[in-house]
């Protein structure tokens, strides 16, 4: 599994009988102790282990809520409030479960913007860059479906533009449309499948999760030199050191999380989704969750359905060709003088769509909406070619332990034996 | 690099402009009073309910507003639990008893009424939504079981930036708004086109709210103290108040509950963090000690 051989030895004469026939634990063993870590990752790349705790908050909340809800046009609602009522703590792994979507979202952001500004999406990581995205759409589809599962007016209504946006695509659009509905409306079937599609996406996403991290362990982690392990002195191994700094990280962001959870547990929802689903009663303004808001801001910039969607669904796929539109050899931005501000401009475009997202789709809304979705798809297909081709680049360190202690000095204590912490793969 | 200096102050500056300039054009659509702001017991962190507030926002709701609106996932026995209005058992059993709650079929096949018990929800004013519809000039009044979470209005553009934030925080739309409705009955202005049966109401979306104004000063008489006075103004700014408290309680009425283990929680959170920083700075000193900051090598001076 990982690039560099298995360094476990089992002691116990059980232990021995067992990795003769299944070597699982030697696998842990590599992937998760004596796994080379660059010894100069900062915060960022803490969030990898956040994102694993999320989905296990995730699947371990949901399973409980599903022992309680009652997926029906009818019921729906109401199951929902007597979880919130009458179990026994069940409005903690309500308000868990719902604004531990929300905190996942904010992690994976983090996340894929680390990925963005250090380059990790270049070779050779590309393949477990594209798994991320694929997990990002996975994670999209799991939390509209979950959205909709307490029926609301925002589920049942953002179920309604979700399901029309689908039958735009031409030819099999409408197909899709009442295989999904499963009637001649969103209904009853619907809530059904979506709460069966719910309960199943997770599942493919701890799959892909699974390739990722495998994906991870043939070509290393970048850092925020860019530059690969060179020696054992560049490398600390997993455990402890990488173990205590996640968990350490995964502590402090789960006080964000609790100050919203107990705290402000409607804060990241609508008022609205208190008003059981009424099909006759549109609300005033249909709004998605606060994750979804730069991708619906760019589905109204476009006056036309379809093309709005199709331009909705590629800000989220160009993400997966970035590794190729990118023309520059130097992966972090810390080393890419202009390239670097466009990040940061390109960050600032993206939270301003969120938010024009936000608001109704009239007058300067729409006009803002249409100039940031434009400079939005601009970084990935003009910023980034060219950039690679004009800039100059920063001088790099010789080396990862170099970019920590300054050149030409010296850390007391190895980090790995030599030996252990082979350079993964290298290329480009 | 002074070129970009200049690209990236331009967008930036573009940026800015997006940000500032299109609220100032939303005001028009977003129109409208915000509803007062009333100083709640249950705000904040340590916010809890006064028992005595939410017996008297019961009775309110009792005799007014359960004429016309039901509240059908509340219970009478939570009338009793911890953290709410704080009835007695015996209490809450007497009030159920005054109700008649349909139940059956019995043995025989037929539908029955029998006096309530505590495990009963609040009986519905009307049969059916139809019903309430018909008796209503055409639109059911909502349900109050979550009202005080189902309501909300806009302060402004960019307030979500810091609503959330500890102790400057807000999240008590929903009973600021039902107390402003309660409170925001007006003539409405001279040019105004108000429909058939319309009320003109400040905080209520558009201004023609169908429901009469629901209540007035002395129209529900509370408890006296020792002195013969009753033991709140009988107006409707404290009926409004004493209202909306308890339909915040209907909304949430583990509220209480949940403050309470988020504080512990949290506390617990910080110390063990704060034990791991330690752990961590001990681990890595092995090390040569560990990198700093989120960009440590941007701010290196060697």
């Amino acid at each position: 599994m990982s690039g560099t051989a298995s360094t476990y030895v089992p002691k116990s004469r059980v232990a021995k009988w067992f990795e003769s026939r299944l070597p699982i634990v030697g696998l842990v063993h590599s992937s998760f102790i004596a796994y080379p870590v660059p010894r100069n990752l900062n915060y960022f790349w803490t969030f990898g282990a956040i994102l694993a705790a999320f989905l296990g908050i995730q699947i371990i909340t949901g399973v409980w809520l599903a022992m309680h809800y009652e997926p029906s046009a009818t019921g729906a609602f109401t199951s929902v409030e007597k979880i919130m009522r009458d179990v026994n703590y069940g409005w903690l792994l309500r308000y868990a479960h719902a604004n531990g979507a929300s905190m996942f979202f904010v992690a994976v952001y983090v996340h894929m913007f680390r990925a963005l500004y250090y380059g990790s999406y270049k070779a050779p990581r590309e393949v477990l860059y594209i798994l991320g995205v694929v997990i990002y759409l996975l994670m999209m589809a799991t939390a509209f479906l979950g959205y909709t599962l307490p029926w609301g007016q925002m589920s049942f209504w953002g179920a309604t533009v979700i399901t029309n946006i689908l039958a735009a695509i031409p030819v099999v659009g409408d197909t899709i449309q009442s295989l999904l509905w499963g009637g001649y409306s969103v209904g009853n079937p619907t809530v059904n499948r979506f709460f069966s599609l719910h309960y199943l996406l997770p599942w493919m996403i701890a799959g892909v999760v699974v390739l990722h991290v495998w994906a991870l362990h043939v070509t290393g982690q970048n850092n925020p030199a860019g530059i690969p392990i060179k020696s054992g002195k560049d490398a600390v191994p997993f455990t402890p050191y990488a173990t205590v700094k996640d968990a350490f990280a995964t502590i402090v962001f789960m006080i964000l999380f609790s100050w919203f959870l107990f705290f402000m547990p409607n804060y990241l929802g609508h008022a609205d989704n208190y008003i059981q689903a009424n099909p006759a009663v549109t609300p005033a303004h249909i709004v998605p969750e606060w994750y979804f808001l730069p991708f619906y801001a760019i589905l109204r910039a476009v006056p036309s359905k379809l093309g709005g969607v199709i331009l909705m669904f590629s800000a989220v796929i160009i993400l997966a060709f970035a590794p190729w539109l990118d023309t520059s050899r130097i992966r972090s931005c810390n080393y890419r003088p202009i390239y670097r501000q466009f990040m940061w401009v390109f960050l600032g475009v993206a939270l301003v769509l969120g938010w024009l997202g936000s608001q109704p789709p009239e007058g300067g809304y729409v006009l803002a909406a249409q100039v940031c979705t434009a400079y939005y798809f601009a970084h990935f297909l003009i910023v980034m070619p060219l950039c690679g081709l004009f800039e100059t680049p920063k001088p790099l360190p010789g080396s990862i332990l170099e970019s920590v202690t300054g050149p030409g000095k010296q850390v007391s204590g190895a980090g790995m034996p030599a030996g252990v912490a082979a350079a993964p793969q290298v290329k480009g | 690099m002074a070129m970009t200096r200049v690209l990236s102050t331009t967008l930036a500056a573009a940026v800015a402009a997006l940000l500032l300039g299109a609220p100032a054009r939303a005001e028009d659509a977003h129109g409208g009073p915000i509803p007062p702001r009333v100083h709640w017991s249950f705000a904040g962190m340590f916010g809890r309910f006064d028992t005595a507030q939410l017996q008297r926002g019961f009775q309110v709701y009792k005799e007014v507003c359960s004429n016309c609106h039901s509240m059908k996932l509340v219970s009478f026995r939570n009338l009793a639990q911890e953290g709410g209005p704080d009835f007695s058992a015996s209490q809450v059993k007497a009030l159920a008893a005054t109700y008649q709650v349909k139940d059956g079929p019995n043995d025989s096949g037929d539908m029955f009424e029998r006096p309530g018990r505590p495990a009963d929800a609040f009986p519905a004013p009307f049969p059916n939504d139809q019903a309430a519809a018909a008796a209503n000039g055409g639109k059911a009044p909502p349900d109050f079981s979550v009202i005080a979470k189902a309501r909300t209005f806009s302060r402004g553009n960019l307030t979500f930036l810091y609503d959330w934030l500890p102790f400057v925080g807000y999240s008590e739309q929903g009973p600021d708004y039902i107390h402003g409705l309660l409170n925001g009955y007006r003539d409405a202005p001279k040019d105004f086109q108000m429909p058939e049966g319309g009320y003109y109401n400040l905080y209520y979306p558009g201004h023609i709210i169908a429901m009469p104004p629901p209540l007035s000063d002395g129209q529900v008489t509370y408890a006296k103290d020792d002195k013969g006075q009753p033991v709140a103004p009988e107006t409707v700014d404290q009926y409004g108040k004493d209202v909306s408290a308890f339909l915040m309680w209907a909304a949430e009425p583990h509220m209480m509950d949940r403050k309470a283990l988020g504080f512990r929680v949290i506390l617990f959170l910080i110390i063990l963090s704060g034990l791991l920083y330690y752990v961590k700075k001990k681990i890595w000193a092995d090390v040569g000690g560990e990198v700093h900051g989120l960009q440590p090598e941007l701010h290196k001076t060697w």
